[in-house]
């Protein structure tokens, strides 16, 4: 016999005693769908636990486009910034929301240059559970960042005439065009696989979705080559929603729908190729 | 079936990246149940082997069977059933010990408990309960290495997937991974262990495949490896360094095979082609002697011994199994 394995005159002398364990695991299990994406849900957050400094997005974004933007367009554009508020806040709600999704991609191109993914890769679980885990994660980050901008706006003097179940409601809608967003992202990040390039091509398709719409000033005093633009924009559309929610203006209107209609058409285009990329790595 | 017994059954696999051939046409069969080791330097196309059957890059030509299965059409049967420890670390460096298992036990359909369980089982026999608690970024390349191997062990694999196990460790942890190897492969997993190391090669696995440039170019057991480089190495110790240029164009000229200078500068040995008749190696050296005298080479010792594995790679390949190979081995894009 060949196989040299009953070899105890070898025998290291801190060797590690491991036969016990290594008993036939019976036929394989597996695990359920749902359940592996919350452990890669899990995994992320542990790993926000382990780095909190992956937070500094999700709380610097919405503190610096909530605060700076409320003082210095404030008085400029209503006359006092309290007054501002009621339009701006639902605006940077939804800015900021779009803003930080950029992130979750650039944390999967990470990942996916990594020795681990290889082996979740090499695992019998369901091919999406690594990324949805992943944007189950981001939309714990997206709840956390509206809290900060809810709570900022709240401490400068915005009184949401919607009450708190509007409030949950622009945020609930806000979350859900983010992770829809995220979906994009991730598309992007497994095509490209290096996070700062998923960051450039984010920011330069997110500046000019994020100013060009009327999160800021209101469309009708802008060019009307770029009222055009603001008016299909999709960040126009959640701003708007999120205003009519929060402000109790538009009840269940337009904006709204918009708003459902552009997060259902971006995450049934993304959802499926980024699930495609994703299993037809390599 | 014809793959009935067999671990891993490939034929002519090829896998194209860019320009470059990986694998141009690998043949393997592994039997259940030995530990097989895949020989060859930095480049030859070890870990893109192990990818393919791994399912984890899809073969541009011939076929595979893992376990009885189809690398392309079965590929989640046979994940159920294989883990794959990579060349480098494969767990998060910002989780820790405990974490990054307990990760891999809920991911192979551990319920909660029966993770817990396994994992702290698992942590005490690697002796890393101390450090369990603790990011693996932290942890020395030994522990790592430990950790690594424990997480494709949550379910003991029918085939287990080693790449480069020992690649930059120190002697001692070297040799404790070599006999969790040992003891895995007892167990009755197949282990499919990929090295650099002849040594590793030739201290744990039964049947040794040698690859270069993407091609089988030996196999068999590590004695007929050796044997097929050769009836022996005459090893040469000098006196004097400054004649070693002068006797390796003497040894070249008296006997065929290729000369190679030692590590130390003093020192030169020649793969001895097998010869016809065995008895005719003594002749060969003594010719060998006679032309070192007659050239005025001082020697101070000369053995004649088998080939290592090292000198039989060079025999088998034409080139030395260093490392230091500048063609980059399987960039996974």
């Amino acid at each position: 016999m060949s196989t040299p394995t009953a070899t105890t005159s070898r025998a290291v002398p801190e060797a590690h005693r491991i036969d016990g364990l290594l008993a036939p695991s019976g036929p394989p299990r597996r695990a359920g769908a749902l359940a592996a994406s919350a452990t890669f849900g899990w995994r992320a957050m542990l790993k926000i636990k382990h780095e909190p400094k992956q937070l500094t997005d999700v709380i610097a974004i919405p503190v610096l486009i909530t605060v700076v933007f409320t003082y210095i367009f404030g008085g400029a554009i209503s006359g006092s910034p309290g007054h501002y508020l009621k339009i701006l806040l639902p605006g940077t709600l939804s800015m900021s929301i779009a803003l930080v999704t950029m992130y979750g991609g650039a944390r999967l191109a990470q990942d996916v240059t990594t020795g681990v993914f290889d082996r979740f890769r090499s695992l019998s679980i369901w091919r999406g559970a690594f990324v949805l885990g992943g944007l189950l994660s981001d939309v714990g980050r997206y709840l956390f960042a509206s809290t900060i901008v809810v709570v900022l706006g709240l401490i400068m003097g915005y009184r949401p005439d919607g009450g708190a179940p509007g409030v949950l409601a622009a945020v609930a809608l806000v979350a859900a065009f983010g992770l829809s967003l995220s979906w994009l992202w991730a598309a992007v990040a497994l095509l490209v696989r290096d996070p700062a390039v998923v960051i450039s091509i984010a920011n330069v398709a997110l500046m000019p979705l994020s100013f060009a719409s009327d999160v800021f000033v209101q469309a009708r005093t802008m060019p009307g080559w770029l009222q055009s633009f603001v008016k299909v924009n999709p960040i126009s559309h959640v701003a708007d929603a999120a205003r009519d929610l929060m402000n109790n203006t538009g009840g269940a209107g337009g904006p709204v729908a918009w708003s459902l209609i552009a997060t259902a058409a971006i995450t049934l285009v993304f959802a499926p190729l980024t699930l495609h990329l994703y299993s037809k790595q390599a | 079936m014809a793959g009935e017994g067999l671990a891993i059954e490939a034929r002519g696999l090829v896998k194209v990246y860019g320009q470059t051939r990986a694998l141009d046409g690998i043949d393997l069969t592994v039997r259940r149940g030995q530990v097989f080791g895949f020989l060859g330097p930095n480049g030859a196309g070890k870990t893109t082997t192990i990818r393919i059957l791994a399912t984890l890059a899809r073969p541009d030509g011939g076929t595979a069977r893992v376990l009885g299965c189809d690398v392309v059409s079965e590929a989640d049967a046979i994940r159920a059933r294989v883990a794959v420890t990579g060349q480098f670390a494969s767990l998060d460096e910002d989780l820790t010990g405990y974490e990054n298992l307990i990760v891999f036990g809920r991911l192979r359909g551990l319920s909660r408990a029966a993770s817990k369980k396994r994992v702290n089982e698992l942590l005490a026999a690697f002796d890393l309960a101390g450090s369990a608690s603790r990011p693996v970024g932290t942890y020395s390349g030994g522990m790592r290495r430990r950790l690594d191997i424990g997480a494709s062990l949550i379910v003991t694999p029918d085939l287990l997937f080693l790449d480069e196990p020992t690649t930059g460790m120190d002697p001692r942890s070297r040799g404790q991974v070599w006999e969790l190897v040992r003891q895995i492969a007892a167990a009755g997993t197949t282990v499919l262990l990929t090295t650099q190391y002849l040594e590793e090669a030739d201290q744990l696995a039964g049947q040794i495949t040698v690859i270069d440039h993407g091609r089988v170019v030996a196999e068999g057991t590590s004695a007929q490896l050796k044997a097929r480089a050769g009836s022996g190495t005459l090893r040469v110790r000098l006196h004097d360094g400054e004649q070693r240029s002068r006797a390796r164009a003497v040894l070249a000229g008296a006997l065929e095979g290729p000369v190679q200078l030692g590590a130390d500068p003093l020192t030169l040995s020649v793969l001895l082609a097998a010869p016809a008749d065995p008895a005719d190696t003594g002749r060969l050296v003594g010719h060998a002697m006679t032309r070192l005298w007659q050239a005025r080479v001082a020697v101070a010792e000369v053995t004649l011994g088998q080939p290592s594995l090292h000198e039989a790679f060079l025999a088998l390949t034409g080139h030395p199994a260093s490392p230091a190979a500048t063609d980059h081995e399987d960039t996974n894009s």
